[in-house]
C-alpha cells in the first residue's frame, strides 16, 4: 500500500473515533461525570441504523437522522432520571452506576438481536471507488472523511462562535464561576450530554464498517475512546479531533505493518504524552 | 469526645470481625463439594483487598490493579514452566516480589498525576504488560498461555493439584489471613493514617510536612505486592494461566467488587466478592443468556441506591438504630 492510501485508511479511523468521542470529551469536562458507558450509546445507535436500513429499508441519511435522534432522545431520559442523582456522588459510584449501564445495554443488545456482528448495507453511491484525482479509494472512506471535517468545522463553529458554546467553553474552565454569572450549568449539561450522545450514535453508525458492530463493542473501545479524551484534553473539541487522527492513523498504520506489537505502540506512546503533558496535549494547564 | 474516643479505639479487634473467618472455615465443613468456588472466591477476596489498600485508604484511583494480579499469576507459572521451580510458598514469595517491584516502579512514574490521566496511565500500564505477555509468546504461552502447570506438595506434605480442593481451600484461606493480618495492621497504623490523610486532604497532608509522594508510591508497592500473591494463588489453584488475568476484565471487575461491598472499610472486598460471585454464579446458571442483564441493572442499584457499598447500608443502619440508644 502506499504513502496516500494507508493515510486516508488511517484518516477514516481517526474520523469515526472523534465522532464517537467529542461528546464523552465534553461531558467530562463539563461535569467531570465518569461515563463508563459512552461506547454503549454509540453501539445503540450503530445498531438502531444499521437495523433500520436492512429491516425497515430506509435510506442512509435517514437512518443516521433516526439514530441521532433516538439516541439523543434515550440519553435525555437517562441523564434525568438516573445520572443527575450521582453528580454529587464520589467519582467510584459513578464508575459503578456507567459499567452497570455498559452490562445492561450489552445484555439487552444481545437478548433482543443476539450476539452476531452486524453489518451496514451501503447504499449504491457510496459503494466502490472513488476517483480522488491523485488516487483511487474507497467511496465510503473518503465519505467518512468528508463526513468527519464537515463536523468537526461545524462543532468548532458551534463552540468557538455562538453563545451556547462560549456557555460550555466558560463552565468547562470554571464551573463555579460561570454559574454565578448566571449559566444554568445543569441544562447545559443535558443538552450537550443529548447532542454528544447523538454524535456517538452516529458514529457507532458510520463506524460499523470500520471498527465492527457486535455488543461486546462498549467495552472493547473504551480504552481507546478514553485515550482519545485522555490525550486531547478535556472539553476541547479541537483537541480531541487531533487526537482521534493521531490516534486512528497510527492504529491503522500499525496494523499493516506491526500486526502484532501495534496497540502496544499506542499504549505506550499514550504513556509518554500523558506523562509529559498530563492535561492532554491541547488540554489547559491548571495550576 | 464520643468522636475522639471512636478514632482511638477504631484500631481494636471487634468481637463482630470473628465472623467471616469462622464463616470461611465452617464453609469448609459445610460445603465440601463447592471447595473449588471457595478457592476462587478467597483468591478474589485477597485481590480486592490489595486493591482497597490504595484506593479505599491513600485514594488513588487506578483502573489497572491487574496488572499485579497478572504479574504475579505469570511469575508463578514462568517459573514452574521454565525453571522448574514450583514449591508453592516461595514461588508466591517470588510473585509478590516481581509484582511489588513493578508496583514500586510504577508507581514512582505515575503518582505525580491524578484524577482521568492517573485512571489512563494505569489502564495503559496494564495494556502494555498484557501486549507484552501476548508477544513474549516463547515465555509466556502467548495468547494461548501455560496450561498444565504442576506443583509440589505443600510443605513437601499435602498434595496439591486441581483435583486437591480442600488443601487448596485450607491453603488460600491461610495466605489470605496473612495477608489481612499485614493489611489491618497497616491501615491503623501511623503510615495508614498518614494515607487516609493523604486522601481526605492533600493539601493539609502537604502543609505539615508529610512526605506524600513516598507514602503513596509505598501504600502502591505494597498493594502490588499483595495483588501479585492473589495472581500466584490463582496460577497454583488452577494449575494454568493465561491473557485473561491481566484484562480490562479483570482489573474492571475487582474494582466493581471492592465498590460494591463497600471500600475503605477492609471488610468490603470480603462481602463485594461473596456478592458478586454469587451473583453472577446465580446468574449465570438460571439466565446463561441474560446473567449481565441482572448483574449490570444490580449494580445500577447499588450505585444509585446504597453508596459506599454494602457495608455502607449496613453502617448507616446500625447507626440510625445504635443512635437512638446512644443519644
Amino acid at each position: 500500500m502506499d504513502v496516500a492510501s494507508v493515510l486516508l485508511g488511517g484518516f477514516a479511523a481517526g474520523m469515526v473515533l472523534f465522532i464517537v468521542s467529542v461528546g464523552l470529551s465534553v461531558t467530562l469536562g463539563l461535569m467531570g461525570f465518569v461515563n463508563l458507558a459512552h461506547g454503549g450509546f454509540a453501539m445503540l445507535g450503530g445498531y438502531a441504523i444499521a437495523l433500520s436500513m436492512r429491516e425497515w429499508g430506509l435510506p442512509f441519511p435517514a437512518a443516521l437522522a433516526l439514530g441521532f435522534a433516538s439516541v439523543a432522545a434515550l440519553s435525555v431520559v437517562l441523564e434525568r432520571l438516573l445520572y443527575a442523582r450521582l453528580y454529587r456522588a464520589s467519582e467510584l459510584d459513578q464508575v459503578l452506576f456507567t459499567i452497570g449501564l455498559a452490562f445492561v445495554m450489552i445484555a439487552s443488545v444481545t437478548l433482543a438481536v443476539g450476539p452476531e456482528t452486524q453489518t451496514l448495507v451501503l447504499p449504491e453511491w457510496l459503494r466502490g471507488q472513488a476517483d480522488l484525482g491523485f488516487i483511487k479509494y474507497r467511496s465510503y472512506s473518503v465519505a467518512v472523511i468528508v463526513a468527519g471535517v464537515v463536523l468537526a468545522l461545524a462543532l468548532w463553529l458551534g463552540f468557538e462562535r455562538t453563545r451556547y458554546g462560549a456557555r460550555i467553553r466558560a463552565a468547562v474552565d470554571n464551573r463555579r464561576m460561570a454559574e454565578s454569572l448566571g449559566v444554568d450549568v445543569q441544562r447545559l449539561f443535558t443538552v450537550t450530554f443529548a447532542i454528544g450522545s447523538g454524535l456517538a450514535a452516529v458514529g457507532g453508525g458510520i463506524g460499523a464498517e470500520i471498527l465492527g458492530l457486535d455488543p461486546q463493542y462498549p467495552l472493547r473501545y473504551l480504552a481507546y475512546f478514553l485515550i482519545v479524551v485522555a490525550v486531547g484534553g478535556l472539553g476541547r473539541v479541537t483537541g480531541v479531533f487531533f487526537s482521534a487522527l493521531l490516534i486512528g492513523v497510527l492504529d491503522f498504520v500499525l496494523k499493516i505493518y506491526f500486526p502484532k506489537g501495534g496497540a502496544m505502540f499506542i499504549y505506550a506512546l499514550t504513556l509518554a504524552l500523558l506523562l509529559w503533558r498530563p492535561q492532554g496535549l491541547f488540554g489547559k494547564r491548571t495550576a | 469526645m464520643r468522636a475522639v474516643l471512636e478514632l482511638a479505639g477504631r484500631h481494636r479487634l471487634r468481637a463482630w470481625e470473628a465472623l467471616p473467618w469462622a464463616a470461611a472455615l465452617a464453609a469448609f465443613f459445610v460445603f465440601p463439594n463447592h471447595l473449588a468456588f471457595g478457592t476462587q472466591l478467597l483468591i478474589t477476596v485477597l485481590f480486592a483487598l490489595s486493591l482497597d489498600l490504595v484506593l479505599g485508604y491513600a485514594g488513588i484511583v487506578t483502573l489497572g490493579h491487574a496488572a499485579f494480579f497478572g504479574a504475579g499469576a505469570y511469575t508463578v507459572g514462568m517459573l514452574a514452566q521454565h525453571l522448574g521451580w514450583n514449591e508453592p510458598l516461595s514461588s508466591l514469595a517470588a510473585a509478590a516480589l516481581v509484582a511489588g517491584a513493578i508496583g514500586l516502579a510504577s508507581g514512582l512514574v505515575l503518582l505525580r498525576t491524578h484524577g482521568l490521566t492517573l485512571l489512563m496511565l494505569t489502564l495503559c500500564t496494564m495494556a502494555l504488560l498484557e501486549e507484552a505477555a501476548n508477544m513474549g509468546a516463547r515465555y509466556t504461552g502467548g495468547f494461548d498461555g501455560m496450561p498444565g502447570l504442576g506443583f509440589q506438595p505443600l510443605l513437601g506434605i499435602f498434595p496439591f493439584d486441581v483435583l486437591f480442593f480442600r488443601s487448596q481451600y485450607l491453603y488460600a484461606l491461610a495466605v489470605l489471613f496473612a495477608c489481612f493480618v499485614v493489611v489491618r495492621v497497616l491501615v491503623y497504623s501511623p503510615f495508614g493514617q498518614s494515607l487516609t490523610g493523604i486522601r481526605e486532604n492533600l493539601l493539609r497532608m502537604h502543609a505539615v510536612g508529610a512526605p506524600v509522594r513516598a507514602r503513596l508510591v509505598l501504600a502502591y508497592a505494597i498493594s502490588a505486592a499483595l495483588a501479585g500473591v492473589a495472581g500466584g494463588l490463582f496460577t497454583q489453584a488452577n494449575a494454568f494461566v493465561n491473557l485473561a488475568v491481566l484484562g480490562l476484565d479483570r482489573a474492571a471487575g475487582v474494582l466493581i467488587i471492592l465498590i460494591l461491598g463497600g471500600y475503605g472499610r477492609l471488610y468490603g472486598a470480603f462481602v463485594g466478592a461473596l456478592a458478586y460471585l454469587l451473583l453472577e454464579h446465580a446468574l449465570a446458571k438460571a439466565y446463561p443468556t441474560a446473567w449481565q442483564l441482572g448483574l449490570g441493572l444490580a449494580l445500577m442499584a447499588v450505585a444509585l441506591y446504597a453508596r459506599n457499598g454494602i457495608l455502607g447500608i449496613a453502617a448507616s443502619l446500625h447507626r440510625r438504630l445504635g443512635g437512638r440508644r446512644a443519644a
